[in-house]
């Protein structure tokens, strides 16, 4: 007796917006860009997630949560997660509502351009000042970088940029 | 899985898997003595950089021992904690001690040889792992493009310290001549194959031994000129070949330490 019932990928995904980053819980890892795929048949729902940074341990809980999310789903059967590398992440893939989240969170979200020679600048992610210094391009964890604003004199934290180009 | 895929015959199986074990071993074992540095770095801010990049080389050794089990080699756990000396295929410039003394007790290690060890294979691995980006080997590709980016910060770290202490007081241009004289004596096999060179080179998954030196002296001669240095010699012909299981005493010492948790109860789940 086949139930012939179809998952919706926008069901799927309402859930995925409740699924947040560990270290970062006021951004969902839709925002953050970390879901490369969803794909429905039946009820057999397979997500495909992007991983940000290869070391960051984060990432099998998120797989965890996100596997445990979409069970939740009445409709859902069977429901697979997997990580790919193609496309890869890049910090772009962050979406406004994800800036907005990383501002809350106090920490900057990454610029969308590198300087010619290499570096790049962002602004306070407290009081927006633009007179900042970077502290450690390296931070709590591997996706943040350390900086200090001068203005506010707060220290603040910023998602390092990753690119392709780079 | 990529629509490109294609059907593997054996010799190009053993080929890709001769190299994955070179790349994993060697991020494994560089990123083992980088995580004993915690807590040692001559300030804060390198030790969460150092902590960070170790953590970074870590989980790309991890991708490279996943691509392992994929193809049949293993559980990737097991293959990164379990196999004796004389399997590991990495370069023995990655198994070195940091210097005397143990993490546990009396760690005396040495800033400079952190520093010369650190710049030299970063600039091999920008090398290795830019041309990895074009391998025949798809799944190899991707995820050399994924390291790709965390390694610009890597090699961005490095050069500052390594241009800093070279152009800095007497005292610190001596110890940095001492360390580089040291990681050089141990370069001659990292840009090897070892006697897989013919298998390897022959499959379009990487540049050749030559091609790949001639990048790396290419890329760090400007600096080596801007002061008035000569670019060190990779020994020709080393003797010992880390890519073809030889090793020195300290990767049995290190492969003790680092698995000593997870051998007390292999049957734990982690």
């Amino acid at each position: 007796m086949a139930a012939s019932v179809q998952v919706s990928a926008a069901r799927v995904y309402d859930v995925l917006y409740k699924v947040k980053d560990p270290e970062i819980d006021s951004v969902s890892i839709v925002d953050l860009g970390m879901v490369g795929e969803v794909i429905t048949d039946g009820n057999h729902v397979k997500i495909v997630l992007l991983p940000t940074f290869l070391g960051c341990p984060a990432l099998e809980i998120i797989k965890k949560n996100t596997l445990n999310a979409v069970k939740e789903l009445p409709e859902a059967g069977e429901v697979e997660v997997e990580f790919a590398y193609n496309p890869p992440w890049t910090s772009d893939r962050i979406t406004e509502e994800g800036h907005k989240g990383l501002r809350a969170f106090g920490i900057a979200p990454p610029p969308l351009y590198f300087k010619e020679d290499g570096s790049w600048h962002v602004d306070c992610a407290y009081c927006g000042s633009t007179y900042v210094t970077m502290e450690n391009i390296f931070g709590p964890t591997a996706c943040r970088s350390i900086l200090y604003c001068k203005s506010c004199k707060n220290v603040f934290e910023a998602m390092k940029p990753v690119s392709t180009l780079m | 899985m990529s629509s490109d895929e294609t059907v593997m015959d054996t010799g190009y199986t053993e080929a890709v898997t001769s190299l994955l074990y070179q790349l994993a071993d060697d991020d494994f074992m560089y990123s083992f003595r980088g995580s004993e540095w915690l807590g040692l770095a001559p300030h804060i801010e390198a030790d969460i950089a150092f902590s960070s990049i170790s953590q970074d080389s870590m989980g790309h050794a991890a991708m490279f021992y996943k691509l392992l089990e994929d193809l049949g080699a293993g559980n990737a756990d097991k293959l990164a904690h379990f196999r004796p000396a004389i399997e590991r295929r990495n370069s023995i410039l990655t198994e070195r001690v940091n210097g005397q003394g143990y993490y546990m007790e009396t760690p005396h290690y040495d800033w400079a040889y952190a520093v010369a060890r650190s710049y030299f294979y970063t600039q091999a691995k920008k090398v290795r792992i830019d041309s990895l980006c074009e391998s025949s080997f798809k799944p190899l590709a991707d995820v050399a493009v994924k390291v790709r980016m965390e390694l610009y910060y890597h090699k961005m770290h490095w050069d500052t310290w390594f241009k800093q202490l070279m152009s800095s007081t007497e005292v610190a241009k001596k110890k940095m001549a001492d360390a580089i004289k040291l990681v050089m004596n141990d370069f001659g096999d990292v840009f090897s194959y070892g006697d897989q060179k013919q298998q390897i080179e022959s499959h379009g998954l990487i540049g050749s031994e030559e091609d790949l030196k001639g990048r790396w002296r290419m890329n760090i001669e400007p600096f080596f000129v801007s002061l008035h240095l000569q670019v060190p010699e990779i020994p020709e012909g080393p003797v010992k070949n880390g890519r073809n299981g030889e090793h020195s005493g300290d990767l049995d010492e290190g492969l003790a330490t680092l698995s000593e948790v997870c051998s007390a109860d292999t049957a734990a789940v982690w």
